[in-house]
């Protein structure tokens, strides 16, 4: 079948693609967007992290045709070409990435969770950002400086917003 | 030869500045790639005309393969290749140390998960659903799957009971290899051997099967090369013990088997054997196209090796006043179906598998065994892991018998400079054992549980599933210690080469540092920039891709890479900064003892000179390839165990605090706290985060981490079920880092990975003692062991 | 392998008839999983996103009609007050990317016994809404689990919508899990005090080969509460540990890599216990919903 969405903003159009894909594998196989991640194709570690329509989902088990028309974004679109995103800068500058295969979904779920505190006009508290992030695994930091990576992030973007 | 579309890590960026020297917390090179979803993992590789290979696997963890029918594969629309052992033209077996296992199935299956055949074809799903119609005809077999019983041990009953004696390994079981079921057995013997002692602690111990669970599964991409050969891209821990059985499998020399290291999503030592390297590169050779293979999470629980199961049995004996006197000690590590490193791990839980302490009287007899289950071998911590939760649950029961305080126990037993370890070994750099706990005793303690109604459940145990609102709710605080040896030990000749290179580059010095080190995610590549810029003065540093193109680096395991592939590049650059300043002495006038090199510049500390390298230089590159060694190791001796193995010990101690829902069994841990000594952290913040992953993969293993087995098969081969902890779970750490530099190493550095992941776990343990009561003889503790149910 | 996407309900109904082994996706956290593993190979993948009705909620009839495609993150964060048990419920599910995706009607098409909805549809005595070419009928959410993963629903039926009565006493539910977040209900208990009616709810999880109510316990408790539902006097300790013993009687759990059947009752007992100390005490306050 032929797929067609848009991605980090640009449209992609594939075809033959087999109906049985997840959206993770057209990303990874078919557009050539290879930044986020397989690691369980289950739902269970949350590298595969994408927004589906600004709601940050599990790319592995969302359907490839159930992405038809909607709107994808992914760690590539994070920032701009040559940029770094605040999220990223923190994971870097904190140390928070080692192997960094998990480093996409947490990217994508950091953002959300960031965006949604500013929106609010407030920063996450530790026990708020460990919930929104207990979906993604990560297997070499112990998470701390994952930590203390979205809590500087949280600071540069709240101090963005004022 | 063609290279993939999408290029292997390598990450030949410099990120320069004078920031990333020697102790600075420099940035990753790799790590703008990484956050930007544009570093290349093995699993992202990518060829315009790949094909995709999958393996299919035995069902049984016993058999014998009567017939193999791959016709029904081959006729497949889209499937280009389907092959057996038959296609394997070299060797037909493979090991890391022994030679034992198939690189496919021959006429036996020994472990469930086995690889039987392959199909290459154009699309992942035709390949799986060609590999389903594969027919293989066993005959299923029996397995073994206990360890003492495949050696024909008695199996011990109760826990004060003393084992019958062993003597002759009988032959009860089937022998799954024809020199029977036992991997190795390391007797360590020291002084007198009938001790006696004022209290006695037996305890019998078992600690279950952990995998490494790295996020990034097996993968690799397998290109045939014009010469013949084939260039072989995977996520590996070492390019040249691959190489070597990759060539081994083919009938192919080394110059015609190419490795370069792909991007690695983690390893922790579950990438030293063999995955899909050889089946790839098979399938690549047979096709003529370039074929990946990339495993499932499924799959990837059973294409790896496993940390052993271990069951062990322990007796210490001290004084009144809380002296050891003797530890005997019987291990038994389950090696499951082929050999892989059990060996060396079973040298490790013999030698150190009494912990940091001073034991004047020492019997150890520690067992490797083949069974049925799953194969296993290296995870960090190796043979280490598993005698610390006997070691140290021990240390506490003879504490609670003496009526002494656990830590005081310890530290008066502490090993320090100048004490002999059980073989033998004199302790010759700083020791650091008894501080390391006294300063944790010294760190504030976590508030008190919350209760009533404002509690937060994230902070409770069972978390936001509401199961307490601090009802049954019981604190309890654990201490543990552990040491490691650091790179390969019983006289291995454990070496690394570093070739580095020194240029100008559009007016900037630039400094080359090739080295085939695995880069899995620790930092290596840091490292070697960090030791590059110091070394020679130059900010900007490429680090080449890993390749076989140089020589071997060993592996990235037991802590290794900074102290020895981090000595290789610190002799390397000395070598290329003697000729550089020799070249120099020339042109300044001074001696080359009294200049170095800084700001890309020659200075002489005298007079100040500063002559750019560029005069120096001109259009010449200095390069030097230097292969370099930590002091030599020996062997131990085969009926006492005694003698120089180990090159370097790290030390690391936790405390653990827990909450215990004591009723429904359920453990929040609500803090771990850290000391180690690191010799010299070389880059602090990445010696914390090895501090804070391996505190959490012990705490993983201490209470949810489990390859469940039945009768060789395994339970819950997936992320659903096999659970690593969460955000949720990892507490927050209080971490000291002491720096005693050790003389023998580079810099006086202490190889730093695995120690944290050894003790953090006794220590989670010891607090669910102390806050349950409970003996807890096995680990992962699950919570029907609390509960009694 | 077809994939069909529906607009309306309607069309999704007849692709429902004319393809009897379609295979219904919406969160995927199901489908996908079996299908990305090679276990699910399903002629037709009929995906649900694009129905609007099934994205919604409102209220009918006195009850909460919960769209069989409105996600566990809406649950939490537009119902917690009207379906507290179920938006605790949800709260325990998997992550906050599959509780994007996850959805209650999902979890009933499922039913699997450690599904974590059904507990709390069990205790608020919810009825699913079905629907097919040949009509629309309501099925109480305790008949219409038939087996392990299986339901009531028949080959052309869709999961329309559950129907929840909004709470009008304290509502609880409890999961045992060996981990913090992500992980698979051991077992789960969910409770729903119903002091309009004088009546309790009671839901089990993950302890028999369905979910299941506990209607002794049910029943027991009724009658010790006849009298304090007015008093609202102190529950005698006794009496909640009678009831736990009483949901733990009505489990009939096995062992699995998650847990042991002792454990699941044992722990029934214990949460059960719990979650009634917890509602009563709320219920003592004087709960908003029930002054």
């Amino acid at each position: 079948m032929r797929l067609t969405c848009t991605v980090n903003g640009d449209r992609h159009e594939v075809d033959d693609v087999w109906e049985g894909e997840s959206l993770l594998y057209v990303l990874r196989e078919r557009m050539g967007l290879p930044g986020s991640k397989n690691a369980c194709e289950q739902g269970e570690c949350g590298s595969c992290t994408v927004y589906l329509d600004g709601v940050p989902v599990c790319a592995c088990l969302v359907a490839a045709g159930q992405a038809q028309g909607r709107e994808v974004g992914t760690v590539e679109g994070l920032a701009g070409p040559g940029e770094l995103h605040p999220v990223q800068e923190a994971f870097l500058e904190a140390g928070a990435v080692q192997c960094g295969f998990c480093t996409p979904g947490l990217l994508v779920a950091t953002d959300d969770l960031v965006r949604r505190s500013r929106a609010e006009g407030r920063r996450p508290a530790d026990a708020e950002i460990r919930e929104a992030l207990a979906g993604n695994l990560c297997r070499c930091t112990g998470y701390e400086k994952i930590l203390d990576a979205v809590r500087l992030a949280a600071d540069r973007m709240a101090g963005e917003a004022r | 030869m063609s290279t993939p579309t999408r290029t292997p890590a390598g990450a030949p960026s410099s990120v320069g500045g004078p920031g990333g020297r020697i102790g600075d917390d420099a940035q990753r090179p790799d790590g703008v790639l990484k956050v930007r979803g544009e570093f290349a993992y093995a699993s992202d590789l990518w060829m315009d005309d790949m094909l995709w290979g999958v393996t299919l696997r035995s069902p049984h963890p016993y058999a014998r393969i009567r017939s193999v029918d791959v016709g029904p594969a081959l006729a497949v629309p889209g499937v280009h290749a389907v092959l057996t052992s038959d296609d394997v033209p070299g060797e037909k077996v493979y090991g890391l140390e022994l030679a034992d296992q198939p690189v496919l199935a021959l006429d036996v299956v020994r472990y469930q998960g086995e690889p039987v055949a392959l199909v290459a074809a154009d699309h992942p799903d035709t390949a799986r659903r060609a590999a389903a119609r594969i027919v293989v005809d066993y005959d299923v077999w029996e397995p073994v799957t206990d360890a003492r019983a495949a050696l024909g041990h008695p199996t011990w009953n109760q826990v004060h009971d003393a084992p019958a004696a062993v003597t002759e390994l009988s032959r009860e079981s089937a022998h799954l290899h024809p020199h029977g079921n036992l991997v190795r057995h390391l007797k360590v013997r020291k002084g007198d051997p009938e001790p006696t002692a004022d209290v006695v602690v037996v305890g019998e111990y078992e600690v279950g099967m952990q995998d490494q669970a790295f996020l990034g599964p097996e993968s690799g991409l397998a290109v045939p090369g014009e010469d013949g050969g084939v260039d072989l891209y995977v996520a590996t821990q070492w390019l040249h013990v691959d190489q070597r059985q990759i060539c081994s499998a083919l009938a192919m020399p080394p110059e015609k088997v190419r490795l370069t290291l792909a991007g690695v999503g983690g390893a922790f030592g579950g990438r030293e054997d063999l995955s899909m390297h050889v089946h790839a590169c098979l399938l690549a050779l047979h096709t003529g196209k370039p074929v990946k293979m990339s495993y499932n999470r499924e799959e990837s629980f059973f294409g790896h090796v496993h940390r052993h199961p271990a069951t062990m049995r322990y007796e210490h004996g001290a004084t009144r006043d809380g002296d050891l006197v003797y530890v005997k000690a019987e291990i038994f590590l389950d090696g499951g179906a082929y050999a892989s490193s059990t060996p060396a791990v079973v040298g490790n839980a013999g030698t150190m598998g009494l912990g940091p302490y001073v034991v004047p009287n020492v019997h150890v007899d520690c067992y490797g065994a083949y069974t049925n289950n799953p194969p296993c071998g290296a995870m960090r911590g190796f043979g280490s892991v598993q005698t610390a939760f006997a070691y140290e649950a021990q240390m506490d029961a003879l504490a609670a018998e003496l009526g002494m305080d656990p830590v005081e126990l310890r530290c008066r037993n502490a090993m320090e400079l100048g004490s002999e370890t059980p073989t033998g070994q004199v302790v010759d750099s700083p020791a650091p054992v008894a501080e390391l706990l006294r300063r944790l005793v010294a760190m504030p303690l976590p508030p008190e549980p919350a209760t009533g109604d404002d509690v937060d459940l994230r902070h409770m145990p069972g978390g936001v599933s509401n199961t307490t609102h601090g009802e049954g709710v019981r604190r309890g605080v654990g201490y543990a210690v552990a040491y490691k040896n650091v790179a390969f030990s019983e006289g291995f000749d454990d070496y690394s080469t570093a070739r580095v290179r020194l240029e100008v580059v559009g007016g900037e010095a630039v400094a080359t540092v090739h080295t085939a080190a695995a880069e899995v995610g620790q930092g290596l590549v840091t490292v070697e920039q960090q030791i590059a810029r110091t070394e020679l003065g130059v900010d900007a540093v490429v680090v080449h891709p890993k390749d076989t193109a140089v020589g071997s680096a060993g592996s990235s395991s037991a802590s290794r890479q900074t102290y020895v592939t981090g000595g290789a590049v610190k002799a390397a650059c000395e070598a290329v900064r003697g000729r550089v300043l020799e070249r120099a002495r020339g042109l300044v006038g001074r001696p080359a003892g009294d200049l170095r090199l800084d700001g890309g510049k020659v200075v002489s500390d005298l007079e100040g000179v500063a002559l750019p390298l560029a005069d120096v230089l001109g259009d010449d590159a200095v390069e030097e390839t230097v292969e370099w060694r930590h002091r030599p190791t020996q062997a131990l001796d085969p009926d006492t165990g005694q003698g120089f193995a180990h090159v370097q010990y790290a030390f690391s101690a936790h405390r653990a605090v827990v909450d215990v829902d004591t009723e429904l069994g359920l453990v929040k841990v609500v803090e771990m706290a850290c000391t180690q000594d690191v010799g010299k952290a070389i880059n602090p913040q990445a010696v914390v985060g090895q501090i804070q992953g391996g505190t959490a993969q012990g705490l993983g293993l201490a209470v949810m981490e489990e390859i469940l087995v039945r009768d060789g098969r395994v339970q819950n081969p997936s992320f659903t079920d096999y659970l690593i902890p969460t955000v949720l779970d990892m507490p927050p750490m209080r971490i000291e880092v002491l720096e005693y530099a050790d003389p023998h190493a580079p810099y006086g550095l202490r190889g730093v990975g695995e120690a944290p992941n050894i003790s953090s776990g006794p220590a989670v343990l010891a607090a669910i003692r102390q806050a349950t009561g409970l003996p807890l003889r096995r680990v992962p503790v699950r919570p029907e062991h609390l509960t009694g149910t | 392998m077809e994939f069909l996407q529906p607009a309306t309900w309607e069309e999704a109904l007849e692709a429902r008839a004319a393809s009897r082994d379609a295979v219904p996706i919406a969160g995927g956290t199901d489908v996908m999983v079996g299908i990305n593993f090679g276990r699910l190979r399903p002629a037709l993948l009929l995906d649900l996103t694009r129905v609007p009705e099934l994205q919604q909620w409102g209220t009918d009839d006195g009850a909460v009609r919960l769209g069989a495609g409105v996600p566990y993150a809406r649950v939490i964060t537009e119902l917690g007050d009207r379906l507290p048990g179920l938006a605790m419920a949800a709260r325990t599910i998997g992550s906050p990317q599959i509780r994007n995706r996850g959805t209650v009607g999902g979890n009933l098409a499922t039913a699997s016994p450690a599904g974590d909805a059904h507990p709390a549809l069990l205790a608020a005595g919810a009825e699913v809404e079905v629907a097919s070419v040949r009509g629309t009928r309501r099925i109480p959410v305790a008949d219409f689990y038939r087996g392990v993963k299986r339901s009531a629903l028949a080959d052309d039926e869709l999961v329309a919508a559950v129907r929840i009565p909004p709470r009008t006493g304290p509502q609880q539910y409890s999961k045992i899990g060996t981990r913090n977040a992500m992980v698979i209900a051991v077992a789960a208990f969910g409770l729903a005090l119903h002091p309009d009616r004088r009546a309790v709810g009671t839901g089990i999880g993950s302890a028999a080969p369905t979910p299941r109510r506990a209607p002794a316990a049910e029943e027991f408790l009724a009658g010790e509460l006849d009298g304090l539902w007015e008093s609202r006097a102190e529950l005698p300790p006794a009496t909640a540990a009678r009831f736990g013993e009483l949901v733990a009687g009505a489990a009939a759990p096995i062992d699995d890599v998650r847990g042991t059947a002792r454990y699941r009752v044992h722990a029934l007992s214990v949460m059960a216990r719990r979650t009634l100390t917890w509602a009563w005490a709320d219920y003592r306050k004087g709960d908003p919903a029930c002054a």
